[in-house]
Formats: structure tokens, C-alpha cells, sequence
């Protein structure tokens, strides 16, 4: 799923400055679950700012919406028969929810309460980790199911570097070696010859390079 | 060993012929007066095959390597161009290895790169676009097939001695051996290793490179790095990953005075080098003297490396 973290609240006030009716938009949705942008945080996002506000006597209004999916438009025609009772909305959804709020409600100023962070899986409770970066060209079946472009702060696809110690990144001791982790799989499935196949040059057009990307299947367009 | 050359380097001629090759580095300086490369580089132009010189380590911006190795050039000197994949895409990659092949300069090490965040661009994006290995094939095969990686022919193709580094102590240790042969599938015909301090260590894995065979294959100099103090010495074995300082070496440092450290580091070098020398499968010796190039001369006279052997043109 898609995870996400609160933006710094000084980081909100500034952005809702200009504005004075504010809808606080929550996504049923990934930010659910790893609870930055759900229907509980959008109450208590809407109860900080009212009271914030309110203690320094400002007229500012805030609502509160949670829809189904803000990447969906059949969703957000919720918002369409109240979008002229507000200023603004700040949406907490990831940065997908965001845009598309914004493309379907034209003259409506969108703003992000939350950081788009990256594709990651509940690891625990209240820890949340990356394990893809969508490079559109999966290499798993070759790196025993343990992703180096988005594990490896090198994205290095013949791993590791010299900077590996004890199973750990050269950047510190809170980031495992992606590269440990695939010898360690390797040698659980009995793979290890394979670590000496060399990792073809990668082709990074279905990554970020390319452009924005886009999927069509035809047989299910409309 | 393959007896054909594949660049006019002085480095590769010398370990063909069997000697022991010495090679030194040279940081570039964090400015542009050239005086600071080209000093550097005349302390030990007579003592030293050729001269690595380093591109934007520990990922501080620095002159480039490039424009660093044509100076030395320039003093007679032969340079190693260092280059990592953090700061360039294949584009700037391959227009590098021209650039560097328009000056003649016949050596080059591929490497990864430190990552940025320990530099002064720690906000900065990284590249990665290729990895080391991928960076040896790609001048291997502008080299050999003459051709870019896409697809176009090369006119006056680079003619060079490729390299990588390999560090014989970083984890997983059960790879250290595979990871080598990798690169040296790869194309890298010779390897500077990370500093050694862990004797027996390298010992045990040079010892399994050679019954692999790797070094029929390709060219192994151990890395050296003389300590200063012994602040430096609890420094690199605590803090610079990948390094493998024993205790006994910190405990010796400890045991001199503090004004007679640094020449206790260099004995502890040259006692290393003496030993190495007589290990089968090592090429030669990489000295990597940070910011103490001056003290390059004594290291190789007393490792008995000196003089270096003429090579006919």
C-alpha cells in the first residue's frame, strides 16, 4: 500500500492561511491503515485546527469528509453538492488522492495534509516500511523476492557495496543491507550459484525516467 | 595471464611483465588551483607506477577526477581515473570515458561511490544508474566491441585498462569470493582492494582466490593505508564501514608515544607490504596515504619496491 506521514502542522497552517472554510478530506485507503489520513485523524486534525484557531479568535471553519478512495472518481462525486460551501480542501490523502481531487474539482484549491512517502507494507504496530518504488520492471524473480531498488540505497542490482557490515547499510545501523538479505534468501533456498549471475544492465524507461507512466488494458475500457 | 595489452598503460605493462606494481591516490582538491593535484602528484611521481585519483569521495564535492588526471598527465604521472555511479547516468558515463580516452589516460576503476548523505550534498539526489559492475562492462565494451551501449559505433574507441575495487572484509563474508569472481567476469582486469590491517584475513581470502583461479584472470594489489595515530586507527574500526582493524594493531599504536605514532603506522605499513609480498596471488600494492603523500617515497623504499621498474614505450 501507499504510506504516508502527517505533514508538520506549522506546515498546514501556513498552507490554510488564506482561506477561512476548510474541508479536512480523509481516504478509506491506505492512509487508513498506516493512520495518517483515515477517518480518526481527519476528527483529530479538524479539532487542532478549530481550537487553534479559535483560541487566537480567527474565523476559520473546518469540516470533516472521509471518502471511500480519492483515486477514484466515482467517489468524489460525494464531494460535487457541497464543493461551493468551502474554500479549501486539505485532503489526506497520498499525493494520488490529491491530484485527482484537484483535476475533478477545478476551481477548488486542493492542499496535502500528509507526506506521500512510498510503497510499503504494516510492518509492526506504528512502523510502516518501503519495499517497492514501482521501477515497472520487477526484479524479484532474480534477487530471491527481496527488491535491491528499493532496499538498496544504491539501488545496486549486483550487490552489495564494500560499506556492508553485520547485515547492515552504510547508512546506519536502522537499515538492514538489502544485499545480506538476498544472500541470506539465496542460501535458505539452496541459490546461492545464482548470486554470481550478473545483473544485465537495467532498463530504467518503465522507471520515473520514462515519463509518467500509464496502464491500459483494453479489454475492460469502456 | 592474458600476455595481450589492451591499453598504453604504463600500470598494465608492469604487472603483465609479473613485477609487483605500485600505485598511490591523489585527492583531488576542494577548489580549482591545479597547484594542489600536480604537488601532490610530483611527492610521488618517482616511487609510484601510476596515480589514483579520486572522484568526490566520502561524496565531498572536490575538483573532478577527470580534469585532475590530466594534470597529472601533464607532470608526466600516470593517473587511474576513478569513477563512481552515484553522480552519473550512462550518458555522462560513456562521455566520460571518451573525454578521458581523448587525453590518453589509460586506466580506470570503476566503483559504487560512498553514499551522498556522508558528503556535503546530503539532500542531494544519487544516480545509480548503473552499478560498478555494470560500469566495468560498459567501458569493457566500448573498448572491445567499439560500440556505445547503444548500439553506434565508436570512432577511436577508448583504449583502457579497466579496474575495480574489492574489500576482502566487508559482510556477507560468504560472498567476498563470488563478489570478485562477479567482477571480474564482468571485465576488470585488475583489482585494488580496500586497506588491509587483518593479515590472516587476507591472507584466507587472497589464498581462495587464487585456487579459484581469479588471479590468473585478473591482477590483485593490495590496498595500504599507513595510520597517523591511534585516533585514526579506533576511527577506522569504528566508524568507516567495511573496515577490519585488529586490536593488536590499535594496542600497539597505543604503546608508543603520541609524537611517534605516525611513524609507528608507517613501520606497521611497511612490515604489511613485506610480508604481502611474498603471498601468492598479490600483484602489487595500492598506498593509499590520505592526505599524507609525502610519506609515499619512504613507504616504498623501505618495502623494498624501489626503484620502479623503466617500461619501454
Amino acid at each position: 500500500m501507499i504510506i504516508a506521514r502527517k505533514k508538520p502542522i506549522e506546515e498546514i497552517l501556513s498552507d490554510i492561511a488564506p482561506y477561512d472554510r476548510i474541508l479536512i478530506l480523509g481516504c478509506n485507503e491506505c492512509v487508513t491503515v498506516c493512520e495518517a489520513g483515515g477517518k480518526k485523524e481527519v476528527e483529530v486534525l479538524a479539532s487542532a485546527l478549530s481550537l487553534y484557531h479559535l483560541n487566537r479568535r480567527d474565523k476559520k471553519t473546518f469540516g470533516e469528509m472521509t471518502l471511500e478512495r480519492q483515486c477514484d472518481r466515482e467517489y468524489l462525486e460525494e464531494i460535487r453538492p457541497v464543493q461551493d460551501d468551502w474554500d479549501a480542501v486539505l485532503s489526506l490523502a497520498c499525493g494520488v488522492g490529491v491530484q485527482f481531487t484537484a483535476e475533478t474539482f477545478p476551481k477548488l484549491p486542493l492542499l496535502p495534509g500528509v507526506d506521500t512517502i512510498c510503497l510499503g507494507a504494516n510492518e509492526d504496530r506504528g512502523l510502516w516500511t518501503e519495499r517497492c518504488q514501482a521501477c515497472g520492471s520487477c526484479v524479484l524473480a532474480k534477487t530471491a523476492g527481496i527488491c535491491p531498488v528499493s532496499r538498496c540505497a544504491k539501488r545496486l542490482l549486483n550487490g552489495p557495496c564494500g560499506g556492508s557490515a553485520n547485515g547492515k547499510c552504510e547508512l546506519g545501523a536502522d537499515t538492514n543491507c538489502a544485499w545480506q538479505l538476498i544472500v541470506d534468501r539465496l542460501k535458505a533456498l539452496d541459490r546461492m550459484a545464482d548470486y554470481e549471475t550478473v545483473a544485465p544492465i537495467k532498463d530504467w524507461s518503465t522507471d520515473r525516467a520514462g515519463g509518467p507512466r500509464t496502464v491500459t488494458r483494453e479489454g475492460i475500457q469502456i | 595471464m592474458n600476455e595481450t595489452v589492451t591499453s598504453q598503460s604504463r600500470l598494465e605493462r608492469i604487472l603483465t611483465s609479473g613485477r609487483l606494481a605500485v600505485t598511490s591516490e591523489c585527492g583531488p582538491p576542494r577548489g580549482s588551483d591545479p597547484s594542489a593535484v600536480r604537488e601532490k602528484g610530483r611527492l610521488i611521481k618517482d616511487h609510484v607506477d601510476a596515480v589514483n585519483v579520486t572522484d568526490n569521495q566520502t561524496a565531498m564535492t572536490r575538483m573532478c577526477s577527470l580534469a585532475a588526471c590530466i594534470h597529472l598527465k601533464q607532470e608526466g604521472i600516470e593517473p587511474v581515473l576513478q569513477m563512481v555511479t552515484r553522480d552519473r547516468n550512462r550518458v555522462a558515463l560513456q562521455s566520460d570515458i571518451l573525454g578521458a580516452a581523448s587525453f590518453d589516460i589509460p586506466n580506470m576503476l570503476c566503483l559504487s561511490g560512498d553514499h551522498q548523505s556522508f558528503g556535503d550534498c546530503a539532500q542531494g539526489q544519487n544516480v545509480h544508474d548503473l552499478d560498478s559492475m555494470q560500469l566495468v562492462q560498459t567501458a569493457c565494451h566500448m573498448r572491445d566491441q567499439g560500440k556505445f551501449l547503444g548500439g553506434a559505433d565508436i570512432k577511436r574507441p577508448p583504449a583502457l585498462f579497466v579496474g575495480a575495487a574489492a574489500n576482502p572484509f566487508a559482510d556477507p563474508f560468504e560472498i567476498r569470493i563470488p563478489r570478485l569472481a562477479k567482477k571480474i567476469a564482468c571485465g576488470a582486469q585488475f583489482i585494488q582492494t580496500q586497506c588491509i590491517y587483518n593479515i590472516d584475513k587476507f591472507k584466507a581470502w587472497m589464498h581462495r582466490a587464487v585456487d579459484r583461479g581469479l588471479t590468473e584472470r585478473a591482477f590483485i594489489m593490495a590496498g595500504m593505508t599507513p595510520m597517523k595515530s591511534v585516533g585514526m586507527a579506533k576511527y577506522m574500526k569504528t566508524k568507516v564501514p567495511g573496515m577490519d582493524v585488529p586490536d593488536a594493531i590499535i594496542k600497539r599504536l597505543s604503546g608508543v608515544e603520541k609524537k611517534k605514532q605516525a611513524q609507528e603506522g608507517i613501520d606497521i605499513c611497511v612490515e604489511h607490504i613485506l610480508e604481502l609480498s611474498e603471498v601468492p596471488g598479490v600483484a602489487g600494492f595500492h598506498i593509499m596515504a590520505i592526505e599524507w603523500e609525502e610519506k609515499v617515497p619512504e613507504i616504498v623504499e623501505r618495502a623494498k619496491l624501489f626503484p620502479r621498474p623503466a617500461i619501454d614505450e
